[in-house]
């Protein structure tokens, strides 16, 4: 047991509360589920003085829809999402992604907030949020924004938090009938990074939106694609043109998880399945959710 | 200082900084039924029942468990007692090292308290977070689907 430092553990009951500590202590590390920042805290990865703990914080846990919005609340946790009939209805393909995090005992404690807020480029939130046009709503000392996910992300591990800031909340405007799809590359089940992650949303009209995970240095939609895809059925775009669009659009790596090529095989073949599984979807039809296309 | 109720006794306890729940249930508690393999969620060694919930001990800090009810696999059953998760581990030679098998019997024990038939997918889910190293996969499936009266 090495406790390398020591840090003052604070549980605000409300918002107002956890910003004057946030305000009070620079550089405080916010606390949700836990599963990213414990082990960061106990391998000293990050030293902060302060720990803000917002367990306490009446309604944070709530999903709810109000006035053509759903908002997730910061310590709605993926095992949540999985059991909410309004997620379920409204937001499908983010449900689908929830289930491929990680195992039960870590969906039991991670957020989905503290997700996005880690920024991993391979995180799970990050390319199904993209796709449903998410915002990330923020509390902090000049008042609330609202940050869209397209201009969240800028970098692995980084996102537009500014200091003494507090996330408060995503919400994402119900975007009607669609088919959708999360598809994930991982070397097995429970626990494991994605080695590929793909998000399609199939809207009537042929209007496709696609974001991909863990390809880049932070999750992205591919707006080339898009439009390329726009107008037509999932299978009426040239496969080799597809290829080639998929190739410009991500920056794969190597890594212990996976090769380059590997991974750019994988995101044109996945991109192909879950294109077919998300209008499949829109009619009705296709793999029921939570049903992986690879 | 944070209180506990662990397999329903009451402890106090003072972790430092970031300890886990796992390190306090072990070091502190002596409780060292829950083993710390990973301590990163990857493996599913420490898991307990936390008011309810299945988690990684590894990933909960202590400071954040103040006031919760805890299960680890000393309190699946009453001492000198298995578990019918515990006595199908051991019947279908589901144990080899032993290393994994708190992990796997507090996770399969969780699932079996709230779904007593549960299919053989239902079971492989629940215990996609537990590894073994010693790889008996087979042996650990055959038990719980054999007392799920399911097929593996
Ligand atoms: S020790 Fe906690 S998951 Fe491995
Ligand atoms: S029995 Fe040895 S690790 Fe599972």
């Amino acid at each position: 047991m090495t406790i390398a430092h020591d840090f003052a553990y604070l549980r605000p009951a409300t918002v107002p509360d956890a910003l004057a500590m946030l305000a009070d202590h620079r550089g405080a590390m916010v606390l949700a589920g836990g599963t990213d920042v414990v082990p960061w805290l106990r391998d000293d990865a990050i030293t902060p003085e302060t720990v803000v703990d917002i367990k306490d914080i009446a309604g944070f846990d709530a999903i709810d829809v109000a006035d053509g919005v759903l908002r997730i609340g910061p310590l709605v946790t993926f095992s949540d999402l999985i059991a909410s009939p309004v997620a379920a209805e409204h937001v499908p393909a983010l449900v689908e992604a929830s289930h491929t995090v990680a195992s039960v005992g870590v969906r039991n404690r991670a957020t989905v907030v503290g997700n996005i807020c880690s920024a991993v480029p391979s995180c799970d939130a990050g390319p199904p949020l993209l796709v449903y046009e998410a915002a990330v709503e923020v509390a902090g000392p000049g008042g609330e924004r609202s940050i869209p996910v397209l201009e969240w992300f800028l970098g692995p591990r980084t996102q537009a938090l500014a200091e003494g800031e507090l996330v408060t909340g995503i919400t994402i405007p119900l975007p009607g009938a669609h088919g959708g799809c999360y598809a994930k590359l991982s070397r097995y089940r429970g626990e494991d990074l994605a080695q590929v992650g793909v998000a399609v949303l199939a809207l009537p009209g042929n209007d496709y939106r696609v974001a991909f995970g863990a390809v880049g240095p932070v999750p992205f939609r591919a707006p080339a694609i898009e439009e390329r895809l726009a107008g037509g059925g999932p299978g009426d775009a040239d496969p080799a043109a597809l290829d080639a669009l998929v190739d410009e659009a991500i920056s794969p790596i190597d890594d212990v998880r996976a090769s380059k090529e590997y991974r750019t095989h994988m995101s044109r073949v996945m991109l192909r399945r879950s294109l077919a599984a998300a209008a499949a979807r829109l009619d009705g039809g296709g793999p029921p959710y939570g049903e992986q296309v690879i | 200082m944070i209180r506990l109720t662990v397999n329903g006794i009451e402890h106090t306890a003072e972790p430092a900084g970031a300890e886990s729940l796992l390190a306090t249930l072990r070091d502190r508690l002596g409780l060292a039924g829950s083993k710390d393999a990973c301590e990163q969620g990857e493996c599913g060694s420490c898991s307990v029942i936390m008011d309810g919930e299945l988690v990684c001990s590894c990933l909960v800090m202590a400071a954040d468990a103040d006031g919760s009810e805890i299960t680890t696999v000393e309190g699946l059953a009453p001492a000198g007692e298995l578990h019918p998760v515990q006595r199908a581990l051991v019947e279908a030679h589901g144990v080899q090292c032993g290393y994994c098998t708190p992990g796997f019997a507090v996770a399969a024990a969780h699932l079996f308290e709230r779904e007593p038939s549960p299919s053989a997918d239902d079971i492989k889910e629940a215990l996609s977070g537990n590894i073994c190293r010693c790889t008996g996969y087979g042996a650990i499936l055959r038990a719980l689907t054999g007392l799920a009266g399911e097929e593996p």
